[in-house]
């Protein structure tokens, strides 16, 4: 075999194997999507979203209590992190372009981006489930807010950064302050890219389960009170996939579908808002 | 106008000047509280960490972290098998996960066709957003089963005879172990790793590529010898992020390792790792020594992660700008 033809099958080689690692990312998440959605579909009904969460061994039942509690522990953690978040995100951008605390902040957000949210769990089981006095609601809004915030900051920052000087400039030279300039300028302009950071982080939250153990716990009865230990899908997932009763294991798989429908539907379709954008 | 009017206005304006100098310094000085939250969530983990793991680290002083015991009734902890179950599982994961995402990267920049280059782009990215209990429930149900029934056998009747390794493969297969673990983790990792690499990959100049390809070199060439040195850096920053994720990651892995607290050489054997104790076991830890010892097995991970994830930042940085997420 010459040199040359040896070259070129190494070269397919190459590219064979490429194929097949692509093919390989493709059937997993394929897979996984058929998976859930055959398993998931099964357990799909009218009474998942109305009735409550079934004691151990008895038949029916769905997840009403879980989906209410999700939604609320969602809600409030993400009205912590959207204001936080836009607003350090702000800074970053408009007053640390050049300041070595914007720089460190920074770099540091990027860390907690990827930090691991079971010890969030734990920092605010130390800060708050223990010294308030119980699992509750709020301390789990509090951890997801926690794990919220830095993909908030991130994406504010990234946006503000795509606005032309010239705009500020403009805004400036018309005599506006600062932050006006900020808010009614710049974080106007770029107003669809920090909603697109804000559900990004929504969708993020949603499915995180492991800083939810030991914050909001876990509730079998329907609650919509905060302070109380709240019933909420991942972890009703998480205990009804593990269990050894196939009435809860159904359930667990109709709640996975859920999540995963959610989250999915906000990652494609922030895509899809963003792609018509750039043909425009 | 009167001079009197003219005064007047000239006041307001200064009026209006120092207001509105006074909102911006608010404005500056309450946003940079914002930022300064993030700062402050860091450092208080690692500070309540260490204070609740406090009672634990005077207990058992460093032998803690070379220890293996872990048994709640003789209130005795040690941390090596969790860290031991953390730190295969994830080096594992990294095995598997760093060819697949590079030749995803590969095909992606070099030889996808354009039309097909943002859909896969996509799906690879959906990868990363499915949540990890998914992954979880899909390990356990439906991976673990046909990985006991049709890869397990073959692997032990191929590789179990042969020495040294031969033990990696022992025991019974029953689906679930270190081995699983690290196959759903890869599978988590790889998008990261992909996407950072795909994103190196397209910073290196169109000149230095289309040189050697004018050199007659083969798409293959020109990636290994032109593109993988240009963003050595990056990739091994890429890596890295893979590496952080796979050591935090919790309830795929709490799902599929069997959460037995003991190291066995064999790779079908249940284990267990830091995460999944935490998750395993907190909810009911009693309070005192058990408790602080998980505080201190978290404290462990969150450093553990924090160097590996610093340090991922900082080459990804030096090697794109940074960007984020």
């Amino acid at each position: 075999m010459t040199l040359y033809t040896r070259r070129i099958w190494i070269n397919r080689l190459g590219i064979t194997l490429s194929m097949l690692a692509m093919s390989l990312g493709l059937i997993a998440l394929l897979w996984i999507l058929w998976t859930l959605f055959s398993k998931g579909f099964a357990a799909l009904s009218i009474d998942l979203f109305t009735q409550d969460t079934p004691a151990p061994g008895s038949e029916g039942g769905g997840l009403r209590n879980a989906i209410v509690g999700s939604g609320l522990i969602l809600l409030f953690s993400m009205l912590i992190a959207t204001p936080v978040g836009i607003l350090a995100g702000i800074y970053l951008a408009e007053y640390g372009r050049v300041s070595k605390f914007a720089a460190f902040t920074r770099f540091m957000t990027d860390i907690m981006l990827s930090a691991p949210s079971i010890v969030i769990g734990l920092f605010v089981y130390a800060l708050f489930v223990a010294t308030t006095g119980g699992f509750s609601g709020w301390a789990g809004s509090l951890a997801l807010a926690l794990i919220a915030i830095p993909v908030v900051v991130r994406t504010t920052e990234n946006m503000l950064k795509l606005v032309p000087t010239s705009l500020r400039e403009a805004a400036f030279a018309v005599g506006a302050p600062r932050w006006q300039v900020s808010l009614k300028v710049t974080l106007r302009a770029v107003k669809s890219g920090v909603v697109t950071g804000v559900l990004l982080a929504m969708a993020r939250i949603t499915g995180e389960t492991a800083p939810l153990l030991f914050t909001a716990l876990n509730n079998q009865f329907f609650s919509t009170n905060m302070s109380e230990p709240m019933g909420n899908l991942p972890v009703v997932i998480f205990q009804f996939a593990l269990s050894p009763y196939e009435n809860w294991v159904n359930l667990a798989w109709g709640g996975a579908l859920l999540i995963a429908f959610l989250v999915l539907a906000v990652n494609i379709g922030v895509r899809i808002a963003f792609r018509n954008k750039d043909k425009r | 106008m009167s001079e009197r009017d003219a005064s007047g206005a000239v006041d307001l304006h200064l009026r209006q000047v120092r207001r509105f100098r006074l909102q911006d310094s608010f404005f500056h000085h309450s946003t940079q509280l914002f930022a300064f939250v993030v700062l402050a969530t860091l450092v208080g983990i690692l500070v309540s960490l260490t204070i609740e793991a406090w009672p634990s680290l005077q207990a058992f002083g460093p032998s803690f972290f070379w220890t293996n015991v872990w048994s709640v009734p003789d209130d005795q902890y040690g941390a090596l098998a969790a860290i031991y179950g953390t730190v295969v599982t994830s080096v594992l994961a990294l095995l598997i996960a760093v060819p697949i995402s590079f030749g995803i990267a590969f095909f992606l920049t070099e030889t996808c066709p354009p039309w097909l280059r943002r859909p896969l782009g996509t799906a690879v990215e959906l990868l990363a957003g499915i949540p990890s209990i998914v992954y979880g429930i899909w390990g356990l149900f439906v991976f673990a089963p046909l990985f006991a029934e049709y890869i397990q056998p073959p692997l032990q009747d191929w590789l179990g005879d042969v020495p040294v390794i031969g033990g990696w493969f022992a025991g019974p297969p029953i689906g679930v172990g270190i081995l699983t673990a690290s196959i759903v983790l890869s599978l988590m990792v790889i998008p990261f790793i992909a996407s950072v690499m795909r994103d190196v990959f397209e910073t290196v100049p169109h000149v230095l590529k289309e040189s050697a390809y004018g050199m007659g070199c083969t798409t293959w060439e020109v990636v290994r010898h032109i593109v993988l040195p240009y963003t050595r850096v990056g990739v091994i920053g890429g890596i890295m992020l893979g590496l952080g994720r796979a050591l935090g990651e919790t309830m795929a892995v709490t799902f599929v390792i069997g959460n037995a607290n003991r190291i066995n050489p064999s790779l079908f054997e249940p284990g267990t790792s830091i995460a999944s104790t935490l998750a395993n076991e907190f909810g009911e830890a009693d309070p005192g020594l058990h408790i602080a010892s998980l505080f201190t097995l978290g404290l462990v991970l969150f450093v553990l992660t924090f160097i590996v994830l610093a340090i991922s930042r900082w080459l990804i940085s030096r090697s794109v700008g940074s960007e984020g997420l």
